[in-house]
């Protein structure tokens, strides 16, 4: 009986520790994952804020589109991507900190006032300039209301 | 008593009643103030420039349902620091729990002295080492602004420091040799002097982005070349051209937007930075920029 308990002890320990490095593995994986939408997102974001700085011609089908792959990005599930203590506090190439483990709640709404925030530029990007500047700000105050709370600056 | 313990006590008496003098909270002479009134107007611009709504805006729920261009500054902001924890206070203009009830010279004294109303010091987490070299008239416009923003009767809590900076009269020492109205860099025309007014003065962008001395005074040889992050982890960057070789117009743009030339979006204490500078014009964004560039690079 008590050898068959410390067996039994035994393996859970074993399959904590695989579990753990296992995990470890997926941390990087999904830190990929997570970094490679929001470049995506920085790429868009580039696209119209050369156009809403003057630097390139406005272009109403180019902004349309960036626009489009935003508000895509908005409406990807992040469930799978968050995996509990996927933070700067166990794994390196990350700065997302641990305080979004404990506020998931705020941490989601920021998301999904984001996802309100593109929808709308969706909306204004194809129709001028002058539409184009405030949906933009108002995209980047979202980014900025979740950098400011959950990103760690960069080191 | 033998000579020498005689001549001891009296070098420490006589230490202990310098140190008590040097280490006096002192207000502002009263005289600079003469004839001299605000204008709320204005005071707005000093007061985004300033970046008081950082520490001093109640945050989340307690913010209530105000205008963000009209915030409720009932404190409570958390700073951790090495030190322990500043808590923000409460200056709405609640004449109890805020600072309504202020004189402009009390006003002052705390801006450009680091000096309560009952005469105790301040401690340099509130940047008036930065805020000492403002003009009068942006102290005084400053506060006819604030007297037009929305009451709290939010109670102050106290800060949570450790031993000995729990002990508000070293704070007299360490002005002496940290409280200073001179300019860090040097300026040549108006503009350049209105962009080193807003940076060094209004904006306090040193007292993050300078490393500071093992007094915790800002070390000037080091002007804006990096320092730890204060309140948290990772590092507040080095925006000397040695390491930020944005244009102008790049900073401008951030400090506008928080689009940085890469459309990264600003993060940490620097998202409420640019919530701030947003609302100040676009010429003294520009003029911000122009002073982070003709910064002396510093690797």
């Amino acid at each position: 009986m008590r050898f068959t308990r410390s067996i039994a002890l035994g393996l859970v320990a074993t399959t904590l520790a695989a579990g753990a490095a296992h995990a470890q593995q997926n941390f990087d994986q999904v830190i990929k994952a997570r970094k490679g939408q929001f470049e995506i997102m920085a790429h868009s974001m580039g696209i119209l804020g050369a156009m809403a700085r003057g630097n390139v011609p406005y272009d109403a089908a180019a902004a349309k589109a960036a626009a489009d792959n935003v508000a895509a990005v908005t409406k990807l599930n992040q469930t799978a991507l968050w995996p509990a203590a996927s933070h700067n506090g166990t794994t390196k190439g990350t700065r997302a900190q641990p305080n979004i483990f404990d506020n998931v709640a705020d941490f989601t709404a920021k998301w999904q006032e984001l996802g309100k925030r593109a929808a709308a530029l969706q909306g204004a990007a194809g129709n001028g300039l002058e539409a184009l500047r405030p949906a933009l700000g108002a995209v980047g105050g979202a980014c900025q209301d979740c950098h400011e709370k959950y990103r760690a600056p960069a080191n | 008593m033998s000579v020498t313990l005689r001549a001891t006590l009296l070098v420490v008496a006589l230490v202990a009643i310098a140190g008590w003098i040097l280490t006096r909270p002192a207000g502002l002479d009263r005289d600079l103030l003469e004839g001299v009134a605000g204008d709320a107007n204005r005071g707005a611009a000093v007061f985004w420039a300033g970046g008081c709504a950082s520490c001093h805006a109640a945050e989340g729920d307690a913010a209530g349902p105000v205008d963000p261009a009209r915030p409720l500054l009932a404190g409570g902001h958390r700073l951790e620091t090495d030190f322990g924890v500043f808590v923000g206070p409460n200056i709405s203009p609640d004449p109890v729990h805020g600072i309504g009830s202020w004189t402009l010279a009390e006003f002052a004294d705390a801006m450009l002295r680091g000096v309560s109303p009952d005469g105790r010091h301040y401690y340099p987490v509130f940047p008036y080492t930065s805020y000492a070299k403002m003009t009068i008239q942006d102290v005084a416009d400053l506060k006819a602004f604030l007297d037009t923003l929305p009451a709290s009767n939010r109670a102050d809590e106290p800060h949570e420091l450790r031993f000995p900076y729990s002990v508000r009269r070293g704070i007299g020492l360490w002005k002496l040799r940290y409280l200073t109205t001179d300019w860090v860099a040097p300026a040549e025309g108006e503009r350049a002097e209105r962009g080193r007014y807003l940076v060094e003065a209004l904006s306090h962008c040193g007292e993050c982005h300078s490393p500071r001395d093992r007094f915790g005074g800002l070390d000037t040889s080091r002007w804006m070349a990096g320092a730890p992050n204060p309140s948290g982890s990772g590092t507040i960057p080095n925006i000397t051209p040695a390491r930020l070789d944005w244009s102008a117009g790049d900073i401008a743009y951030y400090l506008e937007t928080g689009f940085d030339p890469n459309f990264d979006s600003a993060g940490g204490s620097m998202a409420s930075v640019i919530k701030n500078l947003a609302r100040i014009s676009a010429d003294d964004r520009a003029a911000i920029a122009e002073y982070v560039k003709a910064l002396p690079p510093r690797e």
